[in-house]
């Protein structure tokens, strides 16, 4: 096996019943697996609700250590919406131009830096800090910020070997009630700010509100964006040519983007909190127990996607859903694309090869499955172009 | 050479001209209003959704599968749907109208 290779656990389960089950914490899951159902469960909020009590929807549950309910994802429609067209420009701001100059400014930096390094242990010296780096552009607030976040390492929410660790997480939320203290004081022009501004069917946004969205921005766009990068560079060191590709193929890099993140499938699941007695393939599920949508496995349902466990960099139609689907689709995605795709061309221009020298992977427990989401380090050495 | 016209969702009638490419990078290039693109063209995001005028359903002709399957779980789609990043600009579109999709 490629040690780039993701492998799909899910391909049986999901041919043979389409659900999975797991559990988490005395409150188990049944697992959507296809492509279709997914998007019916996901389209269908009523009876699959993200507004539950918060912590509830994120596997593993979050209910034991945070109280804070994050927006927009733990709210359903119709607040739902009222809330995403307050945040939805902001976080549209990636595809300005200056956004777009300043951002492709850091990756270049950080691409020399690693260059000119022997060894690069890619997670902690470069995903982490190109990732950081980059939400300072997001939150529209100074780049030195970021090194406070690099300090804190990879694991802010999980420590080595618990799934989920209450002291960490309490670091992120006691530093973001400060920024918050600060930003009423002295407003600016950053995100924090805008919120405490802003109205939402004429009301202020409370300041629990103002921090359940900060949280969520923090939270929804470190993990993800880490394993893209890294996954990403792994891919790379095994296929050297794909970087050739890209120099002589600008104009695949979209859809390039969108293959790398349909297969990386970033967030492996979320879940839903069920309403009502229900039935998804033929199955029985009952009111109050919960259901995820297993983005990682309809990402490569084979009824929809030809040869689902190949990156085809310029794969044309490609209806994945690792940005999720209907109301509650990736907000960050317009960021998380826009680092991916100057990444690629970034690393194209500059980077011949890279050797993998040393690498860690990060498995997931789900139950009946082990899913290889990306790697909890990974040395490589880059050379230049 | 094709000549296809967007009416918005708030009645501005917008023309332009195309010659390759998908029509929605041909809207995205030209920033019309409630055409985003999001995917690039893959058929992922739906921010490109277009509802075709009655008299011109010819020219689109019908949307594959799986681009029926997207539409299919979209609050504002009709049977005149579609992606337009689907649609590849040929001399056929020329004269086509498009009415930008609402959206959330
Ligand atoms: C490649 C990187 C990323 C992936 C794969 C990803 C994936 C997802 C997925 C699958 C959802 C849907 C969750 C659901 O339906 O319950 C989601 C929602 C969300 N993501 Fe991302 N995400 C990424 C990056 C980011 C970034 C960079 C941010 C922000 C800094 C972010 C913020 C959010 C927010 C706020 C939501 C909730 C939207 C809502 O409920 O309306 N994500 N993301
Ligand atoms: S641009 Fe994303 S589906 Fe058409």
């Amino acid at each position: 096996m490629e040690k780039s290779e993701l492998p799909d656990p899910f391909k049986e389960v999901r041919e043979l019943k389409g659900y999975g089950e797991m559990d988490d914490q005395n409150d188990p899951v049944t697992m959507i697996l296809g492509l279709k159902n997914l998007r019916k469960c996901a389209h269908n909020w009523k009876t699959f609700q993200s507004g539950a009590e918060p912590g509830r929807i994120v596997i593993p549950s979050e209910v034991n250590i945070r109280d804070t309910r994050q927006i927009p994802f733990e709210v359903d429609p119709p607040e739902h919406k009222d809330f995403r067209a307050l945040v939805d420009p902001w976080f549209k701001r990636p595809l300005e131009e200056a956004y777009k100059a300043t951002l492709t400014q850091q990756i270049n930096d950080i691409v020399d830096e690693v260059l000119a390094q022997d060894t690069v242990e890619v997670v902690s010296e470069f995903a982490l800090r190109l990732q950081s780096r980059a939400l300072t552009l997001l939150l529209n607030i100074p780049y030195e910020e970021s090194e406070t976040w690099i300090s804190w390492g990879t694991h802010v929410f999980r420590s080595e070997g618990e799934a989920l660790d209450g002291d960490k997480a309490n670091i992120l939320y006691d530093y973001i009630d400060e920024k918050i203290t600060e930003a009423i004081e002295k407003p600016g022009d950053d995100l924090y700010s805008m919120l405490l501004a802003a109205q939402v069917n004429g009301k202020k946004l409370t300041r629990e509100e103002v921090k359940g969205v900060m949280i969520l921005t923090f939270a929804g766009g470190r993990d993800t964006v880490i394993n893209t990068i890294t996954n990403s560079v792994a891919y790379f060191a095994e296929h050297p040519e794909s970087l050739d590709r890209l120099l002589a193929e600008p104009e695949i890099t979209t859809k390039a983007v969108e293959e790398l993140i349909r297969y990386f499938s970033p967030l492996t699941q979320m879940g839903r909190v069920v309403t009502e007695d229900t039935e998804v393939c033929e199955h029985a599920i009952k009111e109050d127990t919960r259901i995820s949508l297993c983005w990682a496995s309809a990402n490569r349902d084979e009824k929809v996607f030809e040869n689902p466990n190949d990156i085809v960099l310029d794969r044309k139609v490609n209806p994945h859903v690792a940005f999720g689907f209907s109301h509650h689709n990736c907000l960050g995605a317009t960021h998380a694309r826009q680092i991916t795709n100057i990444l690629l061309t970034t690393l194209a221009k500059k980077v011949k090869s890279i050797d993998i020298i040393d690498y860690n992977e990060n498995i997931e427990e789900l139950g009946e499955f082990k899913r290889k989401v990306g790697f909890n380090n990974l040395t490589v050495k880059f050379h230049k172009r | 050479m094709a000549k296809i016209t967007f009416i918005t969702t708030d009645d501005k009638t917008i023309t332009l001209e195309g010659t390759t490419g998908s029509v929605m990078q041909l809207a995205v290039d030209n920033s019309v209003p409630g055409i985003d693109g999001d995917c690039g063209g893959v058929c992922s995001c739906a921010t490109c959704h277009v509802h075709v005028d009655p008299d011109h359903l010819e020219k689109t002709g019908e949307a594959s599968e799986i681009e029926e399957d997207m539409l299919d779980l979209n609050d504002y789609s009709n049977e005149r749907s579609r992606l337009c990043c689907q649609l590849e600009i040929t001399e056929k579109l020329d004269g086509l109208v498009l009415q930008v999709a609402e959206s959330d």
